[in-house]
């Protein structure tokens, strides 16, 4: 009886349907728990945490943002009563010396959320949490107390001011000097190697160097001139934290001050538009704090141009070398062989490639480059070292199997009677291929293209060693001919992320900004994704029924 | 060709040198057979040939597809060519515009001769032989273009590019296909967003838009339905006016429709060749009486 009812059940294809949906099913739990967690974390990294004070007894106090509770583990005994320990950020670095701190729930006298505790945002030592003492001008003080904190906020943005106008003249403008003097150094070593040390030209050279040292000097005096300006500081007052009682002073410039907030203060709005600002910085900014702070964007611009470079170097070599294979290769034991190749291809580890990058793009052909124009630079390379052409390059041979393969697959399903009605028609052979082959295939390019680039902007490993760089002082991409700097070492996200998460100073601290910039190279590469997708579509829908029609 | 009228209706005699299966003593003596023109065709002029084959064997390879093969189309005709498949009816129809060329291993012995011009002759253009001989696929196979592109596409491989001149070509191929009233709103709309029949309408209008001689059919109608196949049927009998039309098909009311002449072919041999009314109604061959009489095939 029972036998039958098993028989009844493996007749009907239940069970291998329920097998089926429940493979699906848990694939699906994986990557969504997967998403889910780099959600869940990522954003919360921006959101404002509310200071507590924490009463240790004895006068010692913590003030900082709690940030997680968990069980102690109490091997020793089981049946002790279950205790907690709580993971407070303190901050200020340059006083205690570690930003984290775990205390036993059991040594917590008292909690409170004092209004006026500050976080203070700052160029050096990570966040610092206390209360605002005094604002001084030089030696004068001109606010303290309650005013102290309207004080600092009113002088926040004219200190902003002076420092972007500082930091743009350091970088922007001294840069700007930088380059054309090296412009007419390297013009004059190249006279030297051309035998010329005296002449008009030597002259004239020489002159043009003179008024760039000119302009420097008079630079420098104007950036004195701003400095002189930052004449405000700001005292605080902090805990003296778990190991002894008392409070600590602690004086700071006002230009070192990013940003002033009361926490416990703020309405539900101030938190959001926090957030926001918050956000925007990450995307917006410069990393600052060997990349534990501010923001990536050197490193999305160095992510989305190299995949671009990638994707115009890798389309037409994929789907040159597809069209050979397909249309005019004899299909044979050779083709064959080829096609296993270059399906395993795409199997060999990335680092791999990354090796072979360094050796041929690199060594080769890089110091061949070199060599060849620009000699005057050596001993310092150009393009024999890592660049963000050699990176995308190695990618591109990297990404090209994939680009083949599904091109090869488009050409294939490319009905033979359409090649035929367009050769009956008198077209040439290549007539056909561009007139009527290469448009029907196009969506299955940009499939592979689409796959081409997700693998890409998510690879690290050969980006390590062919031009990606933990902090690039300029992008690839700026005002100065020839305007696209092909040979410039560049930033990545995804080395970004290793470097926040494994080669940072302070990794508890920086332990959010992970999750927080996988969120958003995940973005990246879903958008550029969308943006193949929205062609593609685009395309299929001008060739519609294209794929009913095979 | 002189062709006296010798009896009481209007005949008009046909030269077919030398056919396959009847060959005589000599093996390439002309053997004329009478072709009976149609009751209202009275007046018609005397056929001129078209398209001439003669003693052509064509191999895949080691196997041999057609055997000695000869015979005449004449211009401004249909002639249908019926018989079970395999029997060499598409290989044949595919030497007329060499698009066995493509196929590998191919080889093709005898003469093919169109206008008078041997078209395998090693001096000769295959395009431009193409754009002389038009085809129409089994299955609509319009380019994933444009109706307008599509029609275009011949013109603009001649190097057409003036604008007038091909709105002009489009809507007189259009209008030669009889498609021009249900396409001329949607001219750049996909072509592929036609139905079955208007996609092989569009495809004839394709093969027009070059002028050619030639017209050649591979079962036009076998993916259409019956309403589509009969709009096709009838723009065939209008087309050869114009062109000189050979249609491979496998529906023997369709080669007594639309056709004037008909070849009966089997296992790589001509068998019977004649004007389709005396074809289907007194075929000499017993084997061609018995696959129009369902007996095989």
């Amino acid at each position: 009886m029972k036998r039958h009812w098993k028989h009844i059940l493996l007749r009907s294809g239940d069970p291998f349907i329920w097998l089926t949906g429940g493979a699906l099913a848990a694939s699906l739990l994986l990557v969504i728990g997967m998403i889910a967690l780099i959600f869940v974390s990522g954003l919360g990294f921006f959101w404002p945490h509310a200071l507590t004070k924490f009463d240790l007894g004895d006068g010692k106090q913590v003030l900082g943002a709690l940030m997680e509770r968990e069980e102690v583990p109490n091997p020793d005994n089981p049946e002790h009563a279950v205790r907690h320990r709580i993971k407070v950020k303190q901050g200020n670095r340059d006083l205690y010396g570690m930003d984290f701190l775990w205390i036993d729930e059991d040594q917590i006298k008292s909690r409170e959320l004092p209004g006026d505790a500050v976080q203070v945002e700052r160029m050096e030592w990570g966040h610092f949490y206390g209360y605002v003492k005094e604002v001084k001008d030089g030696d004068k003080p001109v606010a303290t107390g309650a005013e102290a904190f309207a004080k600092v906020q009113a002088l926040l943005p004219e200190a902003e001011r002076i420092r972007e106008e500082i930091r743009s003249l350091e970088r922007d403008s001294v840069g700007e000097i930088n380059y054309y003097q090296n412009q007419v150094r390297l013009k004059l070593k190249k006279l030297h190697m051309d035998g010329v040390d005296t002449g008009p030209e030597v002259d004239a050279l020489t002159k043009e160097m003179d008024s760039w040292q000119q302009k420097y000097i008079d630079l420098t005096k104007r950036i004195a001139e701003l400095k002189a300006k930052q004449t405000y500081s700001v005292s605080f007052t902090a805990p003296a934290g778990a190991l002894a009682s008392g409070e600590r002073e602690k004086t700071m410039a006002l230009a070192e001050i990013l940003r002033v907030d009361k926490p416990n203060h703020m309405s539900f709005v101030e938190k959001c538009s926090y957030y926001l600002a918050k956000v925007w910085e990450f995307v917006a900014a410069d990393p600052r704090e060997s990349n534990t702070e501010g923001g990536v964007f050197p490193a999305i611009f160095g992510t989305v141009m190299m995949v671009m470079i990638m994707s115009v170097l890798v389309t037409p070599l994929g789907v040159l070398a597809a069209f050979y294979l397909r249309e005019y290769a004899k299909q044979g034991t050779m083709v064959s062989i080829v096609r296993i190749a270059v399906n395993n291809l795409a199997g060999v580890p990335s680092i791999v490639f990354g090796v072979f990058g360094v050796g041929f793009f690199i060594y080769f052909m890089g110091a061949g480059t070199d060599k060849a124009l620009f000699p005057e630079m050596l001993p310092t390379p150009t393009f024999g070292t890592g660049g963000i052409l050699w990176a995308s390059l190695t990618l591109s041979l990297l990404t090209v199997p994939v680009v083949i393969v599904a091109t090869e697959e488009g050409l294939a399903a490319i009905p033979p009677s359409m090649r035929e009605g367009s050769l009956a028609l008198g077209a040439t052979k290549f007539e056909t291929t561009v007139r009527v082959v290469l448009p029907a295939v196009m969506p299955s390019i940009l499939t592979g293209l689409i796959l081409a680039m997700a693998r890409a902007a998510g690879e690290v490993a050969p980006l390590m060693i062919t031009g990606v760089v933990k902090l690039a002082p300029s992008l690839p991409l700026d005002g100065y001919f020839p305007y696209v700097h092909l040979e410039r070492k560049f930033m990545h996200l995804g080395f970004h992320i290793y470097d926040v998460g494994f080669q940072s100073p302070n990794v508890d601290a920086a332990r959010p900004m992970v999750f927080t910039t996988t969120l958003l190279l995940l973005g990246i590469i879903v958008l550029l994704n969308i943006g193949a997708i929205f062609i593609r579509n685009r395309l299929r829908k001008k060739f519609s029924a294209a794929t009913a029609a095979i | 060709m002189s062709s006296p009228a010798s009896t009481d209706t209007d005949r008009t005699d046909l030269e077919v040198p030398g056919r396959s299966t009847e060959k005589t003593a000599t093996g390439h003596s002309p053997m004329r057979i009478a072709v009976q023109d149609k009751a209202q065709d009275a007046d018609a002029a005397p056929e001129v040939p078209m398209v001439e084959v003669q003693n052509v064997d064509l191999y895949y390879g080691q196997k041999k597809a057609l055997k000695n093969v000869s015979l005449v189309y004449p211009q401004k005709r249909v002639t249908a060519m019926i018989g079970p498949s395999g029997c060499g009816k598409s290989t044949l129809l595919r030497c007329f515009n060499r698009m066995n060329d493509l196929v590998e291993g191919c080889r093709v012995e005898g003469s093919i001769k169109i206008n008078g011009r041997d078209i395998y002759d090693p001096a000769l253009d295959v395009t431009e032989l193409r754009k002389n001989v038009g085809m129409v696929f089994q299955k609509p196979n319009p380019f994933p273009k444009s109706i307008f592109e599509n029609i275009a596409y011949g013109p603009r491989l001649q190097g057409i590019k003036d604008k007038a001149r091909l709105d002009e070509i489009v809507e007189r191929s259009l209008k030669g296909a009889a498609l021009w009233e249900e396409a001329k709103d949607r001219l750049n709309e996909s072509a592929l967003a036609l139905s079955g029949g208007q996609q092989q309408r569009l495809c004839i209008a394709r093969a027009v838009a070059v002028e050619p001689e030639v017209l050649l059919m591979d079962e036009p109608c076998s993916a259409l339905d019956p309403i589509s196949t009969g709009k096709v049927e009838d723009l065939i009998v209008e087309l050869k006016e114009r062109y000189t039309i050979i249609i491979v098909t496998h529906n023997m009311q369709q080669a007594s429709r639309v056709s004037d002449y008909t070849a009966f072919m089997l296992l790589g041999d001509l068998i019977e060749y004649r004007d389709t009314t005396t074809l289907f109604s007194r075929p000499s061959d017993k084997r061609t009486e018995d696959y129009i009489t369902g007996r095989f095939g």
